[in-house]
């Protein structure tokens, strides 16, 4: 009887415990879930507050212009595309011509990124040479440079050259592997493929150079494709480079011809300035958008910008 | 030789593109603008020596120098703390216990890709005039606010303000340094007791450290070399007062308003020795708090 006694208390003892241990873990769930609530609704307002001025700016973009300022409402009371219209022909030249500016600027600095970078990052990760530490290490030092400090010498040097209101100083360089930057990125990259393809390829007859083509390239369409996005989004954006060489409005890209706006605050024009910004980022937005993938597993390997 | 050149010319054949920049765009010019700095120069005149008299004259009577400074460490000390903790708050948060992280980190990051153009240094500017938005909201919950841009004890904050808006690059950095730390140290710790801040100081940031480090560095060079958006803003000329006026602003008014390049040479050559050193004090430091995961082994 004593035994069955005992056996009687603890079955309730476990049975209590398990009792407790259920209870524990519901109120440990609930409040995991209160938690999460909490955090969802404090990054959601985080999330309103980032966004809150890229939707004034394209809400201002379609209000008359009398709305535009005291008013914090996003709905305009008509929708109104003059701005659109007429922002597109404020300035001296239609916005057609600043866009296939950029464009010719972006993406011809584009290809060249790509090529020379990836030459650079290739001999980097897989080729031995003599030198290669230290080339290696004065690449490295070239992305802590300011452009400032490079800027009055080249000008000097691309003015010699009758390069001034050209294209070729935003090009060239970008053929000649200036952004170190684009060069980490894909050292890393190259890095993690296996050596055996090489070695393989080698034995095979292959020659350093059809590696590059035949092997490396295609594995590394992801990397390329990184910093392709990286170097069209930056370039389009590129402001100092444009501001110094390119002189006539004929060959403005699209930043420069909306700082002309801002000269010419006087006539109030701000729905049509804002209406030409919007349309400004609607590449970046969209290119963002389609790649977002690319863009943040390119930040999360080289931790940079 | 022929053995040299055969295992050496595959390298340098794909190096060659950047061996050229290198040269031409890289280390010419720098080394042509520290000749400069030691002359004077408006690009119709050959470069003549000066010696000394650039830098005298920066350290010694250029009021706009040391303003410039001032405005410009002013910026990196407020601007790099605030981006960096709002990144590593937000970075945490999105880190543990949310199933879909993916919308957040795209909202947030969209800041760091658009913030750097001309149409955002407009947008801002607008923001924070008189009747703006900023004020707007202020005069909801009764604050009358001052004249952001045009004040020149508050046109710095705008600017703080849009670094801070653009925090989503060091938060990516962040996210995947977190996802770095093995979890069953968190749960070990959260076995044992320790209250959440402790795990937050003797787990997160010492693990944390070297991602840390990392984002200080490049962010603290990236706001020194902050320019299109003070550019915008300030109109082109460091105003109001010269509140704006950052270095790279005066920098750029020196070369190519006022074609005195020689001068704007010496400046540029404070402004990477600068550089140079809080990168160097950075990296010689680092061995004191950053520990990396393999030196413990």
């Amino acid at each position: 009887m004593k035994t069955t006694a005992t056996d009687l208390e603890l079955a309730l003892e476990v049975d209590e415990a398990a009792r407790v241990a259920h209870q524990m873990r519901l109120a440990r769930e609930k409040r995991d879930r209160t938690a999460r609530i909490m955090k969802h609704i404090f990054l959601i307002i985080v999330s309103c507050v980032m966004l809150y001025p890229l939707f004034w700016l394209v809400a201002s973009s379609f209000k008359p212009e009398n709305e535009i300022f005291g008013n914090l409402g996003l709905w305009p009371s008509q929708f109104n595309f003059d701005n659109y219209t007429k922002g597109w022909n404020a300035l001296p030249k239609p916005f057609t011509i600043f866009y296939i500016n950029s464009a010719i600027v972006t993406v011809l600095s584009v290809i060249g990124n790509l090529i020379s970078c990836s030459f650079a990052a290739y001999a980097f990760a897989r080729l031995k040479f003599n030198g290669r530490t230290l080339f290696f290490g004065l690449m490295m030092m070239t992305l802590m440079i300011p452009y400032h400090v490079v800027l009055i010498p080249q000008y000097v040097q691309f003015l010699a050259l009758g390069w001034v209101d050209t294209y070729l100083p935003l090009v060239v360089p970008r053929f000649l592997a200036s952004d170190a930057f684009f060069i980490f990125l894909m050292v890393q990259f190259f890095r993690q493929l296996p050596r055996e393809l090489d070695e393989a390829a080698m034995i095979d007859g292959c020659s350093p150079y059809k590696i590059y083509w035949a092997i490396i390239l295609p594995l590394s369409l992801p990397a390329m494709g990184t910093a392709a996005i990286f170097s069209l989004i930056w370039v389009w954006e590129d402001f100092l480079a444009p501001l110094i060489y390119l002189n006539d409005i004929k060959s403005y890209t699209v930043p420069l011809a909306l700082r002309l706006f801002l000269d010419q605050e006087g006539q109030s024009a701000f729905g049509q300035m804002f209406a030409m910004s919007v349309l400004s980022l609607v590449p970046v937005v969209i290119f963002f958008v389609l790649f977002q993938k690319l863009i943040v597993r390119g930040i999360a390997t080289s931790g940079m910008k | 030789m022929r053995r040299f050149i055969a295992r050496n010319a595959p390298g340098y054949v794909f190096l060659l593109p950047w061996f050229i920049g290198f040269f031409l765009l890289a280390l010419g010019p720098i080394l042509a603008s520290l000749y400069l700095s030691f002359t004077r120069y408006d690009m119709v005149a050959d470069p003549r020596w000066v010696g000394l008299d650039n830098f005298e004259y920066m350290f010694t009577r250029d009021r706009r120098f040391w303003k410039a400074l001032e405005v410009t460490f002013t910026f990196v000390a407020l601007s790099v703390p605030a981006r960096l903790a709002m990144a590593l708050g937000v970075a945490m948060l999105l880190d543990k216990g949310l199933r879909t992280i993916g919308l957040y980190r795209a909202i947030f990051y969209l800041p760091s890709l658009l913030g750097a153009s001309i149409a955002i240094a407009i947008l801002w500017r607008q923001l924070f005039t008189a009747d703006g938005v900023v004020n707007q909201v202020l005069a909801v919950v009764g604050i009358q606010g001052p004249g952001w841009i045009t004040d020149p004890e508050t046109s710095l904050y705008t600017l703080v303000a849009l670094a801070m808006w653009q925090f989503g690059s060091p938060m990516l950095i962040f996210l995947a340094g977190l996802r770095g730390i093995p979890r069953d140290l968190y749960e070990a710790a959260e076995i044992d007791g320790t209250p959440r801040w402790r795990r937050f100081t003797r787990i997160t940031l010492p693990l944390l450290a070297p991602v840390i480090f990392f984002n200080l560095v490049l962010q603290t060079i990236e706001a020194f070399k902050t320019f299109s958006s003070a550019f915008i803003i300030s109109n082109g000329t460091g105003a109001p007062a010269d509140s704006l006026l950052f270095y790279t602003v005066y920098l750029f008014n020196e070369a190519f308003k006022f074609f005195r390049m020689g001068y704007a040479s010496a400046l540029a050559w404070v402004l990477l020795v600068i550089i140079a050193v809080f990168t160097a004090i950075a990296f010689f430091t680092s061995k004191y708090w950053v520990h990396y995961e393999n030196d413990r082994d």
